[in-house]
């Protein structure tokens, strides 16, 4: 008896293996394990054998059985993974088409960029942001950054001035008069915004200014009548002039690479006393002045350096109209301003001024 | 500033290259912004000849063939020029010499002879204008003699890129200064040392006076006179100086005038003293409207505050920028009346700005001359005037002058100047820096120095720390060490608002909008082009009254223009749909308030900005925010993208989790039944819709979506990432749908409030996620179904508090007319 099973079990183990599919699984559990089969008989007529049989058979029957139950689920198991495989391979789909985002992403301007680059570069050298007024007084913008009225250095810079019966009612100049024509104005520079924060705060103080600036230019490709800048301003007690080497040192590395270095040469500005232009060595030419052909670098010109910013120590009749805190005979500092720009044409060789406005998307898209 | 090298080195010769030179320049005193060259690029194969014979082209009327005696023999050389003649001294260029254009001389065949060489004019040498001729040198100098030993045929030229503080470097003498003291080399003695010799009986001052009306605008006027001028050209070394300096020489007597000037930087104006009646000069203001022939022929209308310098017959000059035709110096001129004075820079500059006349004169002196530089130029003139013109320098000068300014004497403390420079600067090197540029410099105490400005910088070094400036860059800007400033309590970081504004607009272009910057000014038009109506507040821009152009005249009180230019730029342009947006501020005329930081325009500082400058966030959407793919295009229903772009918004709103309402609105430049008003806690924060069909019409647009919003509002609701923790998990809530059928004309937003009030606070969310309209519901009406979340913060809900809240969600539907589909 226990050999039959044994035999009914490799019989049917065998079956198992080679059934094709599904249906045939379920006709061979039929066949050895349905209420008909053999072992079930066998299972059922154990009571009507001899004493010493029952044990020996009961035990070979039980076991045949479940060993029957764990093959045909493996079995069922395998058939069904085969199964979806097939499906599978007619489901194939075209993985090399363009992918479909709910929404493609927009760009962020590339002056935008730019900007919260510069911002963060001094924000981490513990700098705050502030904003000043595009349409300002002609005191902030030129007076009390020491251009007395007639001085050249207006000149330098030909200034929008606003149509005073244009402004709100109340406005009044630095002496409490109603403004004449050339009393409000849209700032030349971020430069206002120096006077504008050492009048709300006392040093020390270290804070940047991005914002928009207006000239009267007329638009080529080096020259808009609109255009951005950030400022900057450290004042506090033994502020030096290497202290601003090394502040614009360390934001050229931050934003042209840590290779970079940077030269100081004597320059003017009105409102800083000693004024400086500060230029970084040439990422194209890497400071030699030629390419890898040979050619003379037309970047910079042939000379290895690039003109990135003007800055200097906050001149003292700066501090002389802000006042308070800010005594002329001890309060240092230095202040500089940098073109929004120019950096961004020099990070990404953006030939023409004039892009950054003509709002084009072949070239916003260029920029994320 | 051209400054010509062969001309400054003669002052102060370092022996440097002139592209060492210049870049030591720029490192240490004034920007050179370039090196350029003038004349012939090598003195190769360029010599003195001596014509031997010059006879008649045998084929050729207008040639003759010469032979020329140079270093390597007699040579045919054949000449067009009418005046070359046996004898002459002339200048040649032998075959493979290169022309200042840069060609190389060639032998050449002239209708048939050979010419091996070329004899020169002073135009082929850029040494002067005239090429009527071959140039006939007035030389011994041997044939063969290198040309360049007689001739200045090429020299480089420093072209000076000059900040207005610093002209003293307006003339050649200055800059030799700065060379001086940067490399030590040795100064020449300034050429104005030594007057000229006068001659003759009389005095100047029977000859002509001066009359200053207005000392505070002259503070000197200098006269001396020269008489038995003979005119002619200048000397050529004269003129190549003049000509590589950037100006054209014209005969001796002018020559000088310019010749001085570019020496010292003091303007001179020389008269015809015999077309000044009387030899009589007044100085004064020309009357308002009072006009004027200038030099260059044309007449100028005059105001009140211009200076003239006026003889008995009315104005022979405008005061420091450009002499009249009148009296000016002729062919026929034998006498010069030399002026030579000091003016207001301040009024210089003011009349040469209105007049939109600048000059040599008026460059210089709108930048402050010191009133002792006109006996320097007097000077250095008087003898040139002798030398070139044999003129006889009549004794005595006219001499007007207001007191002259005491010498600025200023204490340089040492502890200040490496406090400032912030490194260690040995008090003898400061001093001798300070001594080769001209101070007076005296040691004062253990570390300090006293010092005395030169004339020269008195304008411009005025206080202590303008000294510390110029010791600053003798030593080498570029030789200071990097330092950071200390001060570590700082703590950098951006405003709230900056951050929301960053969030804004990163948010808004990842939902796909790519961002323009426009021009701030606007076309007055754009108000009408709009539809703005009268009393529309954003009719009334801040005006700027010197535009670029009409075009951009008028602040922009609307982010809209722009963003509208944009899309049609681009639609212009073959681009299917454009998503857009700009962040900035708009120019409102109200008057500034008290609310708020920058972002409504409140900035820091005693005075209030004069405007309001409100920053505004505003997006423009044409043909769908997501771009058609190969799955499929825009969802139906949406065509000019209302909902794209009220979505978008209102995931700006939640992103930085403000709430942000929407109620049926109106704008001139919207659809009338496609817009809603927005509003942020209950203050207005802009507005959202479909752009009206006449405005898109009126940018080619085929139909929009637009939306404009306040930032202020936005930034005050928002949390600033200060979220406190809610338990939401350990009392589960409670999820039910709901049905509403409601009169077509009710407002979504009215039917949510009514679920919103219905439901009471244990209703946490309720939103709409389908409307339907068909046959089930009838004509007039529609449903709307809302999916509801109840739950209390302290217990599990029963199934009885849930019904008694939809009961009376029920009984607040009925009262807008809407009933409950079960
Ligand atoms: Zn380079």
């Amino acid at each position: 008896m226990v050999d039959r099973i044994e035999s009914l079990r490799a019989e049917a183990s065998a079956a198992i293996s080679a059934a094709p599919d599904r249906a045939a699984l379920e006709e061979l559990r039929v066949r050895f394990l349905g209420r008909r089969s053999e072992l079930t008989g066998i299972l059922r007529g154990i009571s009507e054998l001899e004493p010493s049989e029952r044990g020996p058979v009961g035990a070979a029957a039980n076991a045949a059985r479940t060993a029957l139950e764990d093959e045909l689920a493996a079995r069922r198991e395998a058939l069904d993974a085969a199964e979806i495989e097939r499906a599978l391979e007619g489901e194939a789909i075209d993985v090399t088409l363009p992918g479909t985002p709910p929404v493609a992403p927009g760009h962020l301007h590339v002056l935008t960029r730019t900007r919260r680059e510069i911002e963060d570069v001094f924000v981490g050298l513990g700098y705050r942001v502030l904003e000043g007024p595009e349409i300002e007084h002609d005191f902030y913008n030129f007076t009390a950054l020491n251009h007395p009225p007639g001085h050249p250095a207006r000149m330098l810079q030909d200034s929008f001035y606003i149509d005073s019966t244009t402004l709100p009612a109340g406005v009044l100049n630095e002496r409490g008069l109603p403004p004449g024509p050339q009393d409000v104005l849209l700032r030349t520079h971020t430069s206002p915004m120096q006077v504008r924060a050492m009048e709300a705060q006392e040093p020390p103080i270290f804070i940047v200014v991005p914002g928009t600036v207006y000239r009267r230019d007329t638009i080529d490709a080096t020259h808009l009548p609109m255009f951005n800048q950030v400022e900057g301003l450290a004042v506090g007690e033994g502020i030096s002039l290497t202290d601003l080497a090394g502040t614009l040192d360390h934001a050229a590395k931050a934003l042209f690479g840590p290779e970079r270095r940077t030269r100081l040469k004597p320059d003017y500005f009105p409102f800083t006393e000693p004024s400086v232009q500060v230029d970084v060595s040439c990422f194209a030419c890497d400071g030699s002045g030629r390419l890898a052909n040979g050619e003379r670098d037309p970047l910079c010109k042939g000379t290895g350096w690039i003109e990135i910013l003007g800055a200097g120590m906050v001149d003292p009749n700066v501090f002389g109209f802000v006042g308070g805190e800010y005594d002329p005979e001890t309060t240092q500092g230095f202040a500089f301003g940098m073109g929004i720009e120019r950096i961004a044409m020099l990070k990404h060789g953006i030939p023409d001024l004039r892009l950054f406005f003509e709002n084009d998307v072949r070239f916003l898209e260029q920029f994320s | 500033m051209r400054v010509p090298f062969g001309w400054l080195t003669e002052y102060c010769d370092p022996g440097l290259a002139p592209e060492e030179l210049a870049e030591l320049l720029s490192m240490r005193a004034v920007e050179v912004e370039r090196v350029s060259r003038v004349g012939v690029p090598s003195t190769d194969g360029f010599e003195v000849g001596r014509v031997v014979s010059a006879e008649q082209h045998p084929n050729a009327d207008r040639l003759r063939v010469c032979e020329v005696e140079t270093s390597e023999g007699t040579r045919t050389i054949v000449c067009g020029a009418p005046n070359v003649a046996a004898g002459q001294a002339v200048a040649v260029a032998l075959p493979g010499a290169r022309m200042p254009d840069g060609q190389k001389l060639k032998r050449a065949k002239l209708r048939g002879v050979e010419s091996n060489g070329m004899i020169l004019s002073e135009r082929e040498l850029e040494l002067g204008d005239d090429h009527a001729g071959i140039m006939v040198l007035d030389t011994d100098a041997a044939p063969g003699t290198p040309l360049a030993d007689v001739l200045p045929i090429t020299d480089s030229v420093l072209e000076l890129d000059l900040n207005p503080n610093r002209v003293d470097c307006m003339g050649v003498y200055g800059v030799a200064r700065e060379v001086h003291a940067i490399t030590g080399a040795p100064l020449a003695p300034a050429p104005w040392e030594l007057d000229a010799e006068p001659e003759g009986g009389g005095s100047v001052q029977d000859l002509a006076s001066v009359t200053v009306e207005v000392p505070e605008l002259c503070p000197r006027f200098t006269a001396r006179a020269f008489t038995e001028i003979t005119l002619g050209p200048s000397p050529t070394w004269l003129r190549a100086r003049l000509l590589a300096a950037g100006m054209r020489p014209i005969f001796n007597a002018v020559d000088i005038t310019n010749y001085v000037m570019l020496i010292t930087a003091q303007p001179l104006h020389a008269f015809d003293l015999d077309r000044v009646p009387g030899g009589e000069l007044i100085i004064r203001t020309a009357r308002e409207g009072e006009t004027m022939t200038t030099l260059d022929g044309i007449e100028r209308t005059l105001d009140a505050e211009t200076v003239l310098v006026c003889d008995r017959d009315g104005p022979a000059g405008i005061a420091g920028i450009m002499g009249g035709q009148r009296s000016e110096v002729s062919d026929a001129t034998t006498s010069v009346l030399l002026e030579v004075a000091n003016w207001d820079g301040v009024n210089v500059l003011r009349t040469s700005s209105l007049l939109g006349l600048r000059s040599d004169a008026s460059s210089r002196n709108e930048k402050q001359l010191h009133p002792e530089l006109t006996i320097r130029a007097q000077r250095l003139a008087s003898r040139l005037f002798a030398e070139l013109c044999g003129a006889t320098v009549v004794p005595g000068t006219v001499d007007a002058a207001a007191e002259i300014p005491a010498p600025h004497r200023i204490s340089l403390h040492g502890a200040r100047l490496d406090s400032l420079l912030g490194v260690p600067i040995e008090r003898a090197e400061a001093s001798a820096g300070l001594g080769r540029l001209g101070f007076e410099v005296a040691e004062a105490g253990e570390r300090d120095l006293e010092v005395t400005v030169p004339v020269e910088r008195h304008y411009d070094v005025t206080r202590e720390v303008d000294v510390i400036e110029e010791v600053g860059r003798l030593h080498g800007l570029d030789r200071l060490p990097r330092t950071l400033p200390a001060h570590p309590d700082r703590v950098g970081g951006l405003s709230r608002e900056q951050l929301v504004r960053r969030r804004v607009e990163d948010v808004i272009r990842d939902l796909g909008f790519d961002q323009i910057v426009s021009w701030a000014f606007v076309d007055a038009g754009l108000a009408d082009r709009l539809r703005l109506l009268g009393d529309d507040e954003r009719r009334v821009a801040v005006a700027t009254h010197n535009p670029i152009s009409e075009e951009h005249a008028r602040m922009r009180t609307t982010l809209l223009g722009g963003l509208l230019d944009a899309a049609r730029h681009n639609l212009a342009r073959d681009v299917a749909r454009v998503a857009l947006f700009e962040s900035g501020p708009v120019y409102l005329r109200e008057s500034a308030g008290d609310e708020g930081g920058p972002l409504t325009g409140r900035f820091a500082g005693r005075m209030p900005p004069p405007a309001r400058e409100r920053h505004r966030l505003a997006g423009l959407l044409v043909g769908g925010l997501a771009p058609p793919t190969w799955r499929g295009s825009a969802p139906a229903g949406d065509a000019a993208g209302f909902y794209s772009l009220k979505g978008a918004l209102e995931t700006l709103a939640a992103q930085l989790g403000v709430a942000l309402a929407l109620s049926p609105g109106a704008e001139p430049f919207l659809h009338p039944g496609r817009a809603a008003s927005l509003a942020i806690d209950g203050r207005g924060a802009g507005w959202i819709g479909e752009l009206h069909p006449l405005v898109s019409r009126e940018w080619d647009l085929p139909g929009a979506s637009a939306f404009e919003l306040d930032l202020a509002p936005l930034s005050d609701a928002f949390g600033g990432g200060e979220e406190r923790y809610r338990d939401l998990t350990s009392h589960p809530s409670v999820l039910q749908d709901l049905a509403v059928t409601v009169g077509e004309e009710v407002p979504a937003e009215r039917v949510r409030e009514a679920v919103a009030h219905g439901g009471g606070e244990l209703l946490v969310d309720a939103r709409i996620f389908d409307v339907y309209r068909g046959e089930q519901v009838g004509p007039g009406r529609k449903s709307l179904a809302l999916r509801l979340e109840f739950r209390a913060a302290d217990r599990t809900l029963t199934d009885a508090e849930v019904g008694e809240a939809r009961e009376r969600i029920r009984r607040e539907l009925a009262e807008i007319g809407g009933s409950l589909r079960e």
